[in-house]
């Protein structure tokens, strides 16, 4: 019972927040917001017992990332003022397509709340399952993406240098 | 239910009260060790032995006017403090202060929670400890705060990747992430000692980052008076600035805390079942010796501010991205080869 209104309330948050990032005006505020969402997600995933994820959501999307996308907000000092203008047909596009978008979401959830979904470990979010899931069933794919993580890094600091020797 | 409610409530607002007096005698001991070490008396006027400046500082604080700047953005710049003494109050949750207290057959145990995620959340809370600098110093407005901030957020990422990994080649060892079993691995007998024993580099590493992370000297660049006005805070008065210095005061409350229950032992003495004391009696000592541990940490924050002189920016950065890092990498590869041998000769 009590675990239903949080999640009402959370998913409240959630959307709440969501829509703010879009509606606001100022970046700052709109990156906030965001941060704000993250949580709400994150909060979620606890409800869900998965509490890894939501341990490691915090950390990296909320602390580390969004930290990065303030930095460069703050550093740009983006305002009202400075805002490029956007020409009518470009908005008129933007309409129809994420017009386009909603139908298909739409399309796609329709008739999704009568599938009964399989009911799967309701601990398999728990880090001693997820470890042994991640290390036992999936150590290939986990490795590569690992992989993947080192190629974007390396290439990171590749376009940071200043000049390469 | 009502009993377990009132029971934990008791226990947030117990350990939030004294987070709070520690924090506030902090500021004393700090006060009276400056003094000491640079040959002065200290504050000696509020009571004996200036035993009340603290609550002379709280009062003035709170008297002094409040100045929000015109330009700023109200709500942010209000927020700012309030999440950088949130986040320092959040950690104490999940700190073992104790081992369980029996009162008439039921068992109290002396952590708020001992969730299995332990170490991640204390991550995820000095993770959000960013925003409370970052907030307030963007939403003052003033060139300052911001370089301020944005120092004091690029410096605590840094030393938060190194204090991750250092902590790692810990929970690599000891199988666990909650602090409660940490702790209670590192219980006497059998020569089985504290963490440090086993992780010294890893402790050495964790230390610095504390310091770095609690914004302490050497690691006090992003309020550089010579260089940044006051830093972040340069644009805050009255209590908010005071909820700002509090804060770091706390976080190194807490910070000791963490030390004291990764690395030595938390609340473990030596010899603590072999004296034949009644188990409550053990617990109350094993508080005690806790708090014993955590006031020798802050001491020795107090003890290195006064000491050391502050690093150049550039200097701080190459020691945690070129030196702790490569280092607390090592550390990890050394540990799982050691745990391997191990595992695999039985020694």
């Amino acid at each position: 019972m009590m675990i239903k209104y949080i999640f009402y309330f959370l998913a409240f948050v959630s959307v709440f927040s969501a829509l703010m990032v879009v509606v606001s005006k100022n970046p700052v505020h709109c990156v906030l917001y965001l941060i704000m969402c993250f949580f709400s997600i994150a909060g979620h995933y606890v409800l869900l017992n998965a509490q890894f994820l939501a341990a490691v959501h915090v950390i990296v999307y909320a602390g580390a990332i969004m930290v990065l996308f303030l930095f460069v907000i703050m550093l740009l000092n983006l305002n009202t003022q400075s805002e490029p203008h956007k020409s009518t047909w470009l908005k008129f596009a933007a309409a129809i397509t994420s017009g386009l978008l909603l139908v298909i979401l739409v399309g796609t959830l329709k008739g999704s709340e009568t599938m009964v979904m399989p009911v799967g470990n309701p601990n398999a979010g728990l880090i001693k399952n997820l470890g042994n899931t991640l290390f036992k069933d999936f150590l290939l794919p986990f490795e590569v993406s690992s992989i993947l993580f080192l190629v974007a890094m390396v290439g990171a600091v590749m376009l940071g240098k200043k000049e390469i020797k | 239910m009502i009993s377990f409610l009132i029971y934990k409530t008791i226990l947030v607002i117990v350990i939030f009260a004294v987070s709070l007096v520690v924090a506030m005698y902090s500021t004393y001991g700090e006060r009276k060790i400056a003094a000491f070490m640079q040959d002065r008396i200290g504050p000696n006027r509020a009571g004996p032995f200036g035993i009340l400046q603290p609550l002379a500082d709280g009062v003035k604080m709170f008297m002094k006017e409040e100045i929000i700047p015109d330009v700023s953005n109200k709500a942010l710049f209000i927020l700012g403090p309030c999440i950088a003494m949130l986040t320092a109050c959040m950690t104490g949750v999940v700190i073992p202060w104790g081992d369980a207290i029996t009162i008439g057959g039921e068992k109290y145990s002396l952590q708020i929670t001992d969730i299995n995620i332990g170490v991640l959340y204390m991550f995820g809370v000095l993770s959000i400890g960013v925003y409370g600098v970052m907030i307030g110093g963007w939403a003052s407005n003033n060139k300052f705060s911001l370089l301020g901030a944005i120092r004091a957020s690029s410096q605590m990422i840094s030393y938060e990747v190194a204090m991750g990994l250092s902590i790692i080649a810990l929970v690599m060892m000891t199988g666990t992430i909650s602090l409660k079993e940490i702790t209670e691995q590192q219980a006497g007998g059998n020569w089985n000692m504290w963490n440090v024993v086993y992780q010294p580099v890893g402790f050495l590493i964790f230390l610095i980052c504390a310091f770095a992370e609690t914004n302490r000297t050497p690691f006090d660049l992003p309020e550089c008076e010579t260089e940044l006005v006051g830093g972040y805070h340069t644009e805050y008065s009255s209590m908010k600035l005071g909820f700002y210095l509090f804060a770091e005061y706390i976080n190194m409350f807490i910070s000791s805390a963490v030390i004291a229950t990764l690395y030595f032992g938390g609340y473990n003495f030596p010899f603590m079942h072999d004296l034949g004391l009644s188990e409550n009696l053990i617990t109350i000592l094993g508080v005690v010796a806790l708090f014993a541990k955590i006031f020798f940490f802050i001491f020795l924050y107090m003890w290195v501010r006064w000491t050391v002189p502050r690093f150049r920016y550039d200097q701080l950065m190459n020691l945690g991205w070129k030196i702790l890092i490569p280092l607390s990498i090592g550390n990890i590869m050394l540990t799982g080869l050691i745990t391997l041998l191990r595992q695999k000769y039985h020694f």
